[in-house]
């Protein structure tokens, strides 16, 4: 019985040995956790500082503080009596530490709104000057893209009526341009043409000169008018009498030998200058009791010569006409 | 003085550097600038209270920025980004306006 109750002991021997070795786990545990506390305690404050130095300023200069203690701790250990004299050194330690941080805090506060402020600045400068450019619309959200497209569009709806409403003024004009050109040069023509007609532009071009002699003055104003109209009908275009230029209202006054064209005062030989076909013009003269036959008899010569290019260069002044007014509708 | 000379450096260096401002933070950089304006009203209203703490401002001026981009950035995850960032711009100019007229009141005395 006291063989099993020896042999039994080893195992309650054995079973405290158990405790004992799993109390050294335990034991090995507690130092590994103050050690992981220590260096933790060391290394911590270091980084701490470096990051958030403005906010974790006090727990720096307490760091700071113990760190110092062991330093002054040997140098009071020499007498626990000179202890009294460390305390005088500490608060003055203290303040200047105290000062260098709260100088230092100062700083760093003053760098980080330094730095802040310059971050607004520029973030404002780029804000306004990227907002100057197309380039917004890249960062633009789809509703904004979409309002804006609606606007562009409609912005385009109406520029593009606005231009064809302008394109179409511009087709009017440009066509009442050409039609106002054409008319100007209608007018011109036609003023030129009646200028000739009327004698208030001089002429030229093939037609014939006439000298009428009259060595009795027996030459009438009714020959020289009968002679005028002959060539008229002949188709004359315009003509001159002794630098009198002859038209609508010309009158032929006066007795023969004293004779009066247009109240100017014309003597023998009668010198005619006619524009018109020359080939027409001298037969209407000389047909049978024409013209020169009339002269003949007033014991007057008639000779005509035809000319390529003669000179029809006086001119008449025309009024205003007294009675008749143009009327409307007459085109 | 010093932020006054950092707007001013960091308005200049906006200007001459001219960079592009990346795509992803276009929508967001406006609304950050009007928020940082907000804590720099604030700022100077404070320093004319003299409460002006440099911490707080810090602090104001990052959280400010940071929540007003983040509403912005959750309004665009939502798809009412235009909404929130107008409406982010609404409450922020109110604030300023309420610090400029208290920063008035303490220049003008009116």
């Amino acid at each position: 019985m006291t063989g099993p109750g020896e042999e039994e002991p080893p195992t309650p021997a054995a079973a405290p040995a158990g405790p004992v070795d799993v109390a050294g786990p335990v034991d090995m545990a507690g130092p590994a956790g103050a050690d992981a506390e220590g260096p933790g305690s060391t290394v911590d404050p270091e980084p701490v500082p470096v990051v958030a130095e403005p906010v974790v300023a006090e727990p720096v200069e307490t760091e700071m503080v113990t760190g110092e203690q062991p330093v002054a701790g040997p140098a009071g250990a020499a007498g626990t009596p000179s202890a009294d004299p460390p305390p005088p050194a500490r608060p003055d330690l203290r303040r200047l530490l105290r000062s260098r941080g709260r100088s230092r805090r100062g700083l760093v506060a003053a760098s980080l709104i330094a730095v802040l402020t310059l971050l607004l600045g520029f973030g404002f400068a780029v804000q306004v000057r990227s907002n100057d450019t197309d380039q917004q619309l890249a960062g633009a959200r789809e509703e904004d893209l979409v309002r804006v497209l609606d606007d562009l569009t409609a912005r385009q709806d109406r520029l593009r009526q606005q231009v064809a409403e302008q394109r179409a003024v511009l087709g009017q004009l440009g066509a009442s341009d050409g039609e106002s050109a054409a008319a100007l040069q209608e007018a011109a023509a036609r003023a030129q043409t009646l200028g000739i007609l009327d004698g208030t532009v001089a002429a030229r071009g093939p037609g014939l000169e006439l000298t009428i002699t009259d060595p009795e003055q027996q030459v009438s104003s009714a020959l020289l008018v009968t002679t005028l109209q002959e060539l008229r009908g002949a188709g004359a275009e315009t003509m001159q009498l002794d630098g009198v230029r002859v038209g609508l209202d010309t009158a032929v006054t006066g007795t023969a030998g004293d004779l009066r064209v247009d109240d100017q005062p014309v003597a023998a030989p009668y010198r005619l200058t006619v524009i018109g076909s020359p080939e027409d013009l001298a037969p209407a003269l000389s047909i049978p009791g024409g013209v020169a036959k009339q002269v003949g008899d007033a014991h007057g010569a008639l000779e005509v010569v035809q000319s390529p290019d003669v000179v029809v260069d006086a001119l008449r002044v025309i009024g205003t006409p007294q009675y008749a007014e143009p009327t409307d509708g007459d085109r | 003085m010093i932020p006054l000379l950092g707007l001013a450096v960091g308005v200049v260096l906006g200007l001459v550097l001219d960079p592009t401002v990346p795509l992803w933070l276009q929508p967001y950089l406006p609304i950050a600038v009007v928020a940082a304006l907000d804590a720099v009203f604030g700022g100077v209203r404070a320093r004319f209270d003299r409460i002006f703490d440099a911490k707080v401002f810090v602090v104001s001026f990052v959280s400010n920025v940071v929540v007003a981009a983040l509403i912005v950035f959750l309004g665009d995850q939502l798809g009412v980004g235009a909404q929130l960032s107008t409406a982010v711009v609404v409450v922020l100019g109110i604030r300023i306006f309420g610090n400029a007229a208290a920063i008035r009141r303490h220049l003008f005395r009116a």
